[in-house]
């Protein structure tokens, strides 16, 4: 018997080694570099680590895959009236994306060029943000970050069509993916942004992915981050960052349809007063699915607003984490706070794990937090089956009543159909083993 | 036409019905009345359907068909229906999306068409108007922030779409206030007919005013122990239930 010692390299952190080799040389030498030696020093997360404590990542990723090099591509139609950008496998493809059909007031760049072109400004907003900077993962993926878009939107500028940034999984072999996508979004300005994660094709893909925004005073951001399903194998990571000047609002929902290992991380930062975020997500999981939503809500600055609201559906032996953390600055007073998940276990063996955390700097603040999780209430359940449905009838009414709560509050109508239409779906394969 | 024969009904340990017996003829309108903890209510689940009591022995036929082998949406198919006591709020599902669930499935039950949205909407639309419902509130989730009065009403529209041959109304006057009783109330008249018979549980003679019922029984220890006209409500109100309860204590 062998035992290895927890500070021994594992075969995947050295396997990074030479990812971090063929990327070292593809822009933002000093970042990456610093990014590699921050994440060698902590290596990947496991349950050690408090923000992992439920997601063991370094048991999980055991072997490392490969980076993928750009191939052919089928995209399935886009949804209408959006504008589609593509980064398959990592790169980013202009050819496949709708460029042109990019709004005024909107400046594109893939962020291989802007590497390239160690555009200062905005490899200064793609550094670590403060409250991102302890995790091994965004250091991980500042260190080999391949492609992604940096998109601008000008002052004062109301983006009409919704982007979507595209995050697409050829499949057929398991490949590693390191994206960095960035959204500076100036002041006054309103746009909508989806990051949809897609397989073509079921595939153990590994990918790292994070979307940073950054938006100006007064600015509004709607943005939906939805993940698609996939293969079991696959093991995705996406790390949210947000620093939201005074006045600005985010308001975010997140789908998350199973799929091997899903870790969504959001770093919300509240950097100037009157600012709000809101936070909405449902996570709808069977088979052996693990989705970990793990997020720090920072309250930098007086009078600021955030709402968090986390519905998970657990079926088969899936597993669902909810960690939140709200932490309020000293001076962030008159912060108002809430934060709320729920999660209701659809089988014996499915498991939730719920962490919501306050930290509180400050004497004149609202905050609250509440976490629950059980099965479909009996009484509901009896009202529906003695009106006349049939109990997987009822099962299915209840559990969308459940998830489309939060659906709801989605501020597109085309997008709040598209989510009660994945739910109805995800319902109708819930007989057969899903 | 239900009979109840026999009804023997345990939750584990517990015996609560003893032996029931009761026939609600088509057309009939019978009261059951009768002190807190005597039963009435788990007749009223046991008829309907519900999970967790134990039928040790007898029989509920309708129309000569026992049901107790049914699945609740298979009575509620075949025409049994309960008012509950206190309906239950259910988030996030809209209360038109439900009324019409609850229609189109007890339709494909019965091997019938179900409705299309428009002829559904125009039933509802009359339904809900006779009842003093406004349609802005079908829109909502149902139940969810209803008063108590509005609840029993949304559970008279459930039932005056539904058409049951059997409507069973627990304890429909806890928590109505005058206005709302008479409006329940006429909602129920309005669903008299001869083909259709009900049984109304209640505590207190007050409901029967507006109610009247064709037959009265009293039931105590788990069955019915006297049965009786209009009068014998009147009769109760005056003497209470201690002839009843202190005859097998």
């Amino acid at each position: 018997m062998t035992v290895q010692a927890i500070d021994k390299k594992s075969e995947a952190e050295t396997a990074f080694a030479g990812a971090f080799e063929a990327m070292k040389g593809k822009g933002a030498p000093a970042l990456r570099q610093a990014s590699w030696e921050f994440f060698t020093r902590k290596g990947l997360p496991t349950r050690r680590v408090e923000a992992w404590h439920y997601t063991d990542l370094r048991a999980s990723l055991r072997i490392v895959a490969p980076l993928g090099a750009p191939g052919a591509i089928t995209l399935p139609p886009a949804m209408e009236g959006r504008v589609r950008l593509v980064i398959a496998d990592g790169a980013f493809r202009p050819e496949l994306s709708d460029v042109a059909a990019l709004p005024a007031g909107v400046g594109l760049a893939s962020l291989a060029d802007v590497l390239a072109k160690e555009d200062a400004a905005a490899l200064t907003a793609l550094g670590l943000p403060e409250n991102a900077g302890a995790d091994a993962v965004v250091a991980l993926n500042a260190a080999l970050m391949q492609d992604g878009v940096v998109l601008r939107v000008a002052p004062a500028t109301e983006v009409a069509k919704t982007i979507e940034i595209l995050l697409l999984s050829t499949g057929g072999e398991a490949l590693s993916s390191f994206t960095r996508s960035l959204v500076v979004v100036g002041d006054g300005a309103k746009a909508k942004i989806v990051e949809t994660s897609l397989a073509l094709a079921p595939s153990g893909a590994q990918e790292n992915h994070v979307l940073a925004f950054a938006i100006g005073a007064g600015a509004e951001v709607e943005h939906i981050a939805d993940i698609g399903p996939q293969s079991e194998a696959a093991i995705r990571l996406f790390s949210l960052l947000v620093t939201a000047q005074a006045k600005a609002s985010f308001k975010s929902f997140g789908f998350i349809g199973g799929g091997g290992l899903v870790r969504r991380q959001i770093f919300a930062r509240l950097a100037g007063e009157d600012a709000s975020v809101s936070l909405d997500g449902i996570s709808l999981l069977g088979r052996k699915d693990h989705a970990d939503t793990t997020l720090v809500v920072e309250h930098a600055a007086a009078n600021c607003k955030s709402r968090e609201r986390f519905r998970n559906v657990l079926d088969g032996q899936s597993t669902g984490v909810f960690q939140g953390k709200v932490v309020v600055r000293p001076g962030a007073q008159k912060t108002d706070g809430s934060m709320q998940s729920r999660a209701l276990l659809l089988s014996e063996n499915a498991t939730m794990n719920n962490k919501p955390e306050l930290e509180i700097f400050a004497d004149d603040v609202v905050c609250g937090h509440g976490a629950t999780c059980g099965r479909l209430d009996a009484d509901q359940l009896f009202y529906l089956v003695a009106r006349g449905l049939p109990k997987h009838e009822a099962e299915a009414l209840l559990i969308e009543g459940f998830a489309g709560e939060i659906v709801e509050a989605i501020g597109e109508e085309a997008a709040r159909d598209v989510y009660f239409e994945r739910i109805r779906s995800w319902l109708g394969n819930r007989g057969d083993g899903k | 036409m239900i009979e109840i024969k026999n009804l023997h009904v345990s939750i584990g340990e517990r015996k609560i019905l003893d032996g029931l017996n009761l026939t609600v003829k088509d057309g009939e309108v019978a009261a059951i009345m009768g002190p807190n903890g005597t039963g009435k209510s788990t007749l009223s689940y046991v008829i309907s359907g519900r999970d967790g009591y134990d039928v040790t022995e007898g029989e509920v036929l309708l129309d000569g068909e026992n049901i107790l082998g049914l699945e609740p949406h298979e009575r509620a198919a075949k025409g049994v229906f309960l008012a509950f006591q206190y309906p239950v709020e259910i988030p996030g599902v809209a209360t038109m999306t439900f009324l019409k669930a609850a229609v189109n499935a007890q339709r494909r039950s019965r091997g019938e068409e179900e409705l299309q949205t428009p002829d559904f909407m125009k039933m509802v639309r009359e339904a809900s108007t006779k009842l003093g419902i406004n349609m802005d509130m079908l829109k909502r989730a149902l139940n969810v922030g209803f008063s108590g009065g509005e609840k029993k009403r949304m559970d008279i529209l459930q039932m005056s779409l539904l058409q049951p041959k059997f409507g069973i109304l627990d304890e429909t006057d806890s928590g109505l206030d005058i206005d709302a009783l008479r409006i329940v109330s006429e909602g129920v008249n309005a669903l008299r007919s001869p083909n259709r018979s009900f049984l109304v549980i209640t505590h207190y003679q007050r409901l029967l005013d507006y109610i009247k019922p064709d037959t009265v029984h009293v039931m105590a220890q788990g069955k019915i122990q006297k049965t009786g006209g209009p009068e014998l409500a009147l009769e109760l109100e005056k003497s209470g239930y201690r002839d009843y309860v202190g005859e097998a204590a």
